[in-house]
């Protein structure tokens, strides 16, 4: 059985998670990639907040305590009422994000990433540091997650683009699998040191 | 010259939101084949059901609505300029209606253009052929699946491998498992052999608009497709990279002339929601239909 998780949400609530356990998850999401995240860096993380910056900062203080990451560009439509509304929305491939995650992570005090294909080392030490997991979304599944996706609050930085801007919604029973979790474990080191052995034994076999 | 751009417009809807019988088919039997209750099945089944979900709704199967490949093969007397202009004006109307997602930014600044068009954007291919109709393909390529793409260049002293099938073998089987389930697993593989490193890539894309079901003409080649995705399976990476018995849904090969001095094997990664369609319009009437 899934356990739901409500933003936002506590370390105690991340350290009962393991990986493996599946999750619905409800309450305020942030959409971020590429460009947010290299964004968020610069601007925040390793810079000193601008001045020109300084409201999208308090946005994302107040937003990603205790809160969620999803990383994901979606197909939106703007209504007749003029506000917008998620089309499709699956995750895009996280890895890209490697080389800032934990850093977003542990500045913003942020407890769930979304996304798919999983992160390495250095995210997985960055969970295990600030009490966070990586939660994976079924990739490709756009219609079905936008389904969850049950009200688009409001959007920044739209001039980095439709998928790049900061989407910040209001979802109800994501369903999403932890396969990093906050203890040093992570399903896609295991998948890929068991493969890579395989790997070797096809070759060596000719 | 006719205008198309309606038709063009149908295809890129179709292509976007209705996956193919062939790919739908390998899904559902991948997911009787994974363990009861294992985070593959579930994987697979939340597949089939968006599917069906992005059919009966016409959303896009994937918000990731990618690169569009047109490959174009018209009759003698046809305008390529004509046509080009006629696709890129469907790819902003679909765009204008949700079929795709805004995608097209400028290499450097990141500007994105709107409406999926930019400097060489979409790709399109053209071929005069003998007939007296006009052939349309698509593939919507994801960036995800994009990404775990490769060439090798063999042999090379980060590659050693034999300038032979069994060499071909090895990078790919390299490729498959450096993607693992990043490109979105099950995928498929394209497979270029030869050429230069441009026509090979191309020629690898072409393969993943085979039918999965069909069989190589070249027998050596249909060998080793075969074997590469009973083997590719065996690393058990699964679907989304779980773990699990479907890592591919198919492998697809060709090979081009190349030079003595060159042996390029390119990869192209395609995800599970492998979007590809034909279009014929012949003696005015449409026609949208799966490889």
């Amino acid at each position: 059985m899934a356990a739901k998780l409500t933003v936002p949400i506590s370390e105690q609530q991340i350290r009962a998670l393991k990986v493996g356990d599946q999750v619905l998850l409800n309450g305020v999401v942030f959409t971020a990639r590429d460009a947010g995240h290299k964004y968020m860096i610069e601007n925040f993380v390793k810079g000193t907040c601008p001045d020109s910056e300084r409201l999208m900062y308090d946005v994302l203080k107040e937003g990603l305590k205790g809160g969620v990451i999803y990383h994901c560009g979606p197909v939106v439509r703007k209504r007749d009422d003029g506000k917008y509304e998620f089309v499709a929305a699956g995750p895009t491939t996280s890895i890209r994000e490697e080389p800032y995650q934990a850093d977003v992570i542990g500045h913003f005090g942020v407890r769930a990433v979304i996304g798919k294909g999983g992160m390495r080392d250095k995210t997985l030490k960055g969970c295990q540091e600030h009490g966070a997991v990586y939660l994976h979304a079924i990739g490709g599944a756009a219609p079905l997650i936008a389904e969850c996706c049950k009200e688009v609050l409001d959007v920044y930085k739209l001039d980095f683009g439709v998928p790049e801007a900061f989407w910040k919604l209001h979802v109800e029973d994501f369903p999403c699998v932890v396969t990093m979790d906050s203890h040093g474990k992570s399903l896609h080191e295991k998948v890929r040191t068991d493969s890579e052995a395989k790997l070797q034994q096809l070759l060596a076999a000719g | 010259m006719q205008d198309f751009t309606d038709q063009f417009v149908e295809l890129i809807k179709s292509t976007s939101t209705d996956l193919s019988p062939d790919v739908e088919n390998a899904l559902a039997a991948a997911c009787k084949q994974e363990a009861k209750g294992s985070a593959a099945e579930g994987a697979l089944a939340t597949i089939l059901e968006n599917i069906k979900l992005s059919r009966e709704t016409g959303r896009p199967i994937c918000q990731d609505t990618g690169t569009p490949i047109f490959h174009v093969w018209y009759p003698m007397g046809v305008s390529q300029r004509s046509l080009r202009e006629q696709i890129k004006s469907a790819v902003r109307i679909a765009t204008e209606r949700a079929c795709l997602r805004p995608n097209a930014v400028a290499a450097l600044s990141g500007k994105n253009s709107g409406d999926n068009t930019g400097v060489d954007f979409p790709t399109v291919h053209f071929d005069e052929w003998e007939h007296d109709y006009l052939k349309a393909g698509l593939l919507l390529k994801g960036g995800g699946s994009e990404n775990c793409g490769c060439q090798y260049s063999v042999p090379s002293p980060e590659f050693p491998a034999s300038r032979d099938i069994s060499g071909v073998r090895k990078a790919v089987l390299e490729a498959a498992c450096k993607a693992q389930g990043m490109g979105c697993a099950p995928g498929i593989l394209g497979v270029g052999i030869g050429g230069d490193r441009a026509t090979s890539m191309i020629k690898a894309k072409e393969q993943l608009f085979r039918p999965l079901g069909d069989a190589n003409p070249d027998p050596e080649l249909d060998q080793m497709e075969k074997r590469l995705h009973r083997e590719i399976n065996e690393l058990g990476i699964g679907p989304m990279g779980f773990g699990g018995k479907t890592t591919v849904l198919g492998v697809k090969m060709a090979q081009l002339h190349r030079v003595p001095a060159s042996f390029f094997v390119s990869v192209a990664y395609m995800c599970w929601a492998d979007r590809r369609k034909i279009m014929t319009i012949k003696n005015g009437k449409v026609t949208i239909e799966a490889p």
